[in-house]
Protein backbone atom coordinates (compact mmCIF):
# COMPACT_ATOMS: atom_id res chain seq x y z
CA UNK A 1 0.00 0.00 0.00
CA UNK A 2 1.91 3.09 -0.95
CA UNK A 3 1.85 6.56 0.57
CA UNK A 4 -0.89 7.88 -1.18
CA UNK A 5 -3.98 5.54 -0.70
CA UNK A 6 -2.85 5.52 3.11
CA UNK A 7 -3.14 9.38 2.62
CA UNK A 8 -6.57 9.21 1.25
CA UNK A 9 -8.05 6.53 3.37
CA UNK A 10 -6.90 9.33 6.43
CA UNK A 11 -8.32 12.32 4.67
CA UNK A 12 -12.11 10.46 4.44
CA UNK A 13 -11.53 9.35 7.82
CA UNK A 14 -11.11 13.24 9.41
CA UNK A 15 -13.78 14.36 6.98
CA UNK A 16 -16.07 11.68 8.65
CA UNK A 17 -14.64 12.81 12.37
CA UNK A 18 -15.12 16.52 11.38
CA UNK A 19 -18.89 15.75 10.03
CA UNK A 20 -19.42 14.12 13.24
CA UNK A 21 -18.26 16.89 15.87
CA UNK A 22 -20.13 19.79 13.87
CA UNK A 23 -23.72 17.81 13.48
CA UNK A 24 -23.50 17.04 17.41
CA UNK A 25 -22.52 20.64 17.99
CA UNK A 26 -25.65 22.01 16.19
CA UNK A 27 -27.65 19.19 17.61
CA UNK A 28 -26.26 20.88 21.22
CA UNK A 29 -27.44 24.32 20.11
CA UNK A 30 -30.93 23.29 19.15
CA UNK A 31 -31.65 21.68 22.52
CA UNK A 32 -30.08 24.40 24.42
CA UNK A 33 -32.54 26.82 22.47
CA UNK A 34 -35.41 24.33 23.72
CA UNK A 35 -34.18 23.77 27.25
CA UNK A 36 -33.11 26.88 28.59
CA UNK A 37 -34.59 28.72 30.89
CA UNK A 38 -33.41 32.57 30.16
CA UNK A 39 -32.47 34.84 27.05
CA UNK A 40 -29.09 34.99 28.17
CA UNK A 41 -28.30 31.18 28.42
CA UNK A 42 -29.96 30.42 25.00
CA UNK A 43 -27.79 32.78 23.81
CA UNK A 44 -24.94 31.20 25.05
CA UNK A 45 -26.11 27.75 23.76
CA UNK A 46 -27.42 29.33 20.00
CA UNK A 47 -24.28 31.05 19.45
CA UNK A 48 -21.72 29.28 20.73
CA UNK A 49 -22.23 25.62 19.58
CA UNK A 50 -23.67 27.09 16.20
CA UNK A 51 -20.32 28.97 15.49
CA UNK A 52 -18.13 25.46 16.69
CA UNK A 53 -20.11 23.54 14.75
CA UNK A 54 -19.85 25.25 12.04
CA UNK A 55 -16.09 25.90 12.29
CA UNK A 56 -15.77 21.81 11.70
CA UNK A 57 -18.18 21.57 9.17
CA UNK A 58 -17.22 23.73 6.94
CA UNK A 59 -13.36 22.77 7.91
CA UNK A 60 -14.59 19.42 6.17
CA UNK A 61 -15.48 20.49 3.27
CA UNK A 62 -12.33 22.43 2.55
CA UNK A 63 -10.49 19.09 3.36
CA UNK A 64 -12.63 18.05 0.34
CA UNK A 65 -11.61 20.77 -1.71
CA UNK A 66 -8.00 20.17 -1.23
CA UNK A 67 -8.48 16.84 -1.80
CA UNK A 68 -9.75 16.95 -5.58
CA UNK A 69 -7.50 20.12 -5.78
CA UNK A 70 -4.51 17.51 -5.33
CA UNK A 71 -6.35 14.94 -7.95
CA UNK A 72 -5.66 17.93 -10.64
CA UNK A 73 -9.60 19.23 -10.25
CA UNK A 74 -9.47 22.75 -10.76
CA UNK A 75 -13.18 23.21 -9.17
CA UNK A 76 -11.78 21.83 -5.91
CA UNK A 77 -9.14 24.95 -4.81
CA UNK A 78 -12.04 27.67 -5.80
CA UNK A 79 -14.42 25.23 -3.13
CA UNK A 80 -11.94 25.54 -0.50
CA UNK A 81 -11.11 29.06 -0.46
CA UNK A 82 -14.68 30.31 -1.11
CA UNK A 83 -15.49 27.97 1.87
CA UNK A 84 -13.09 29.53 3.74
CA UNK A 85 -14.07 32.94 3.22
CA UNK A 86 -17.36 31.82 4.20
CA UNK A 87 -16.29 30.37 7.61
CA UNK A 88 -14.59 33.81 8.10
CA UNK A 89 -18.02 35.68 7.55
CA UNK A 90 -19.24 33.52 10.27
CA UNK A 91 -16.47 33.60 12.69
CA UNK A 92 -16.72 37.62 12.44
CA UNK A 93 -20.30 38.35 12.41
CA UNK A 94 -21.40 35.72 14.61
CA UNK A 95 -19.97 37.07 18.38
CA UNK A 96 -21.22 39.90 17.22
CA UNK A 97 -24.62 39.94 16.14
CA UNK A 98 -24.72 38.30 19.99
CA UNK A 99 -23.40 40.55 21.92
CA UNK A 100 -25.26 43.13 20.00
CA UNK A 101 -28.43 41.08 20.87
CA UNK A 102 -27.52 40.65 24.75
CA UNK A 103 -27.19 43.85 25.02
CA UNK A 104 -30.32 44.93 23.64
CA UNK A 105 -32.31 42.83 25.63
CA UNK A 106 -30.91 44.00 28.52
CA UNK A 107 -31.41 47.45 27.59
CA UNK A 108 -35.33 46.59 26.91
CA UNK A 109 -36.11 45.15 30.01
CA UNK A 110 -35.51 41.73 29.88
CA UNK A 111 -33.48 40.63 33.31
CA UNK A 112 -32.06 37.34 33.34
CA UNK A 113 -33.92 34.71 35.33
CA UNK A 114 -31.68 32.59 37.99
CA UNK A 115 -29.22 35.34 38.18
CA UNK A 116 -27.48 35.76 41.54
CA UNK A 117 -25.66 39.25 40.68
CA UNK A 118 -26.22 41.34 37.57
CA UNK A 119 -23.19 43.53 37.46
CA UNK A 120 -24.15 45.62 34.37
CA UNK A 121 -27.35 46.73 36.44
CA UNK A 122 -26.09 47.62 39.82
CA UNK A 123 -23.79 49.89 37.49
CA UNK A 124 -26.90 51.71 35.35
CA UNK A 125 -28.16 52.00 38.63
CA UNK A 126 -25.19 53.26 40.67
CA UNK A 127 -24.73 56.49 37.97
CA UNK A 128 -28.70 57.31 38.24
CA UNK A 129 -28.50 57.65 41.82
CA UNK A 130 -25.16 59.46 41.97
CA UNK A 131 -26.36 62.10 39.43
CA UNK A 132 -29.83 62.01 41.79
CA UNK A 133 -27.53 62.52 45.39
CA UNK A 134 -25.47 65.40 43.07
CA UNK A 135 -28.22 66.88 42.13
CA UNK A 136 -30.01 66.79 45.38
CA UNK A 137 -26.77 68.38 47.33
CA UNK A 138 -26.85 70.94 44.32
CA UNK A 139 -30.10 72.13 45.63
CA UNK A 140 -29.91 72.49 49.00
CA UNK A 141 -26.45 74.03 49.10
CA UNK A 142 -28.55 76.54 46.24
CA UNK A 143 -31.40 76.81 48.96
CA UNK A 144 -29.20 77.67 51.71
CA UNK A 145 -26.86 80.42 49.97
CA UNK A 146 -30.77 81.98 49.81
CA UNK B 1 -17.48 10.76 -4.65
CA UNK B 2 -20.97 9.03 -4.25
CA UNK B 3 -20.43 7.63 -0.72
CA UNK B 4 -19.61 11.03 0.11
CA UNK B 5 -22.48 12.47 -1.90
CA UNK B 6 -24.72 10.33 0.91
CA UNK B 7 -22.73 11.19 3.69
CA UNK B 8 -23.40 14.71 3.29
CA UNK B 9 -27.66 14.30 2.33
CA UNK B 10 -27.39 12.77 6.08
CA UNK B 11 -25.87 15.35 7.58
CA UNK B 12 -28.30 17.63 5.38
CA UNK B 13 -31.47 16.09 7.42
CA UNK B 14 -29.83 16.47 10.61
CA UNK B 15 -29.43 20.13 10.50
CA UNK B 16 -33.18 20.22 8.91
CA UNK B 17 -33.97 19.34 12.66
CA UNK B 18 -31.83 21.44 14.29
CA UNK B 19 -33.28 24.24 12.34
CA UNK B 20 -36.77 22.60 13.20
CA UNK B 21 -35.67 22.63 17.03
CA UNK B 22 -34.80 26.49 16.47
CA UNK B 23 -38.76 27.20 14.63
CA UNK B 24 -40.38 25.77 17.90
CA UNK B 25 -38.23 28.36 19.84
CA UNK B 26 -39.31 31.17 17.73
CA UNK B 27 -42.72 30.12 17.62
CA UNK B 28 -43.20 29.85 21.76
CA UNK B 29 -40.67 32.44 22.94
CA UNK B 30 -41.97 34.13 25.51
CA UNK B 31 -40.57 37.53 24.53
CA UNK B 32 -39.02 39.41 21.85
CA UNK B 33 -35.00 38.17 22.34
CA UNK B 34 -35.80 35.04 22.24
CA UNK B 35 -37.29 34.61 19.05
CA UNK B 36 -34.37 37.14 17.70
CA UNK B 37 -32.18 34.54 18.96
CA UNK B 38 -34.10 32.30 17.21
CA UNK B 39 -33.56 33.52 13.90
CA UNK B 40 -29.96 34.52 14.29
CA UNK B 41 -29.73 30.45 15.05
CA UNK B 42 -31.23 29.20 12.21
CA UNK B 43 -29.16 32.19 9.92
CA UNK B 44 -25.83 30.43 11.15
CA UNK B 45 -27.03 27.27 10.80
CA UNK B 46 -28.81 27.60 7.28
CA UNK B 47 -25.32 29.15 6.21
CA UNK B 48 -23.64 25.85 6.65
CA UNK B 49 -26.36 23.93 5.08
CA UNK B 50 -25.87 25.70 1.59
CA UNK B 51 -22.00 25.08 2.27
CA UNK B 52 -22.95 21.54 2.68
CA UNK B 53 -25.32 21.68 -0.63
CA UNK B 54 -22.41 23.64 -2.78
CA UNK B 55 -20.08 21.19 -1.43
CA UNK B 56 -22.50 17.74 -2.24
CA UNK B 57 -23.03 19.00 -5.84
CA UNK B 58 -19.86 20.60 -6.77
CA UNK B 59 -21.51 23.92 -7.65
CA UNK B 60 -18.92 26.97 -6.27
CA UNK B 61 -22.17 29.48 -6.68
CA UNK B 62 -24.52 27.84 -3.43
CA UNK B 63 -21.15 29.00 -1.57
CA UNK B 64 -21.07 32.27 -2.74
CA UNK B 65 -24.48 32.80 -1.94
CA UNK B 66 -23.55 31.32 1.78
CA UNK B 67 -21.06 34.24 1.87
CA UNK B 68 -23.45 36.75 1.11
CA UNK B 69 -26.57 36.03 3.39
CA UNK B 70 -24.32 35.87 6.32
CA UNK B 71 -22.89 39.40 5.68
CA UNK B 72 -26.80 40.56 5.22
CA UNK B 73 -28.27 38.18 8.24
CA UNK B 74 -25.86 39.97 10.48
CA UNK B 75 -26.80 43.44 9.32
CA UNK B 76 -30.41 42.59 9.66
CA UNK B 77 -29.29 41.05 13.39
CA UNK B 78 -27.74 44.32 14.34
CA UNK B 79 -30.67 46.43 12.98
CA UNK B 80 -33.14 44.36 15.00
CA UNK B 81 -30.73 44.94 18.13
CA UNK B 82 -30.85 48.51 17.63
CA UNK B 83 -34.61 48.49 17.21
CA UNK B 84 -34.92 46.85 20.55
CA UNK B 85 -33.00 49.05 22.51
CA UNK B 86 -34.85 51.83 21.39
CA UNK B 87 -32.23 54.00 19.78
CA UNK B 88 -32.78 56.12 16.33
CA UNK B 89 -31.46 55.66 13.07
Amino acid sequence: MSIIEILGIASDCIIYIFLGIGVFFNALAGVGLLRFPDVYTRLHAGTKCTTFGSIFIIGSVIIIGLKMWWGHDTNGSVLAIHSAFALIAILLTNPVGAHAIARAAHKSGVMPAQAVIDELKDKSTEKITKKKTSSKTALSKDGGEQ
Amino acid sequence: MIEIFNVYMIVLIAILLCVIMAIVRVIIGPTIPDRVVGVDTINTIVIVGMVIFGAAYEMVIYIDVAIVYALLSFISTLFIAKYLEGGEF
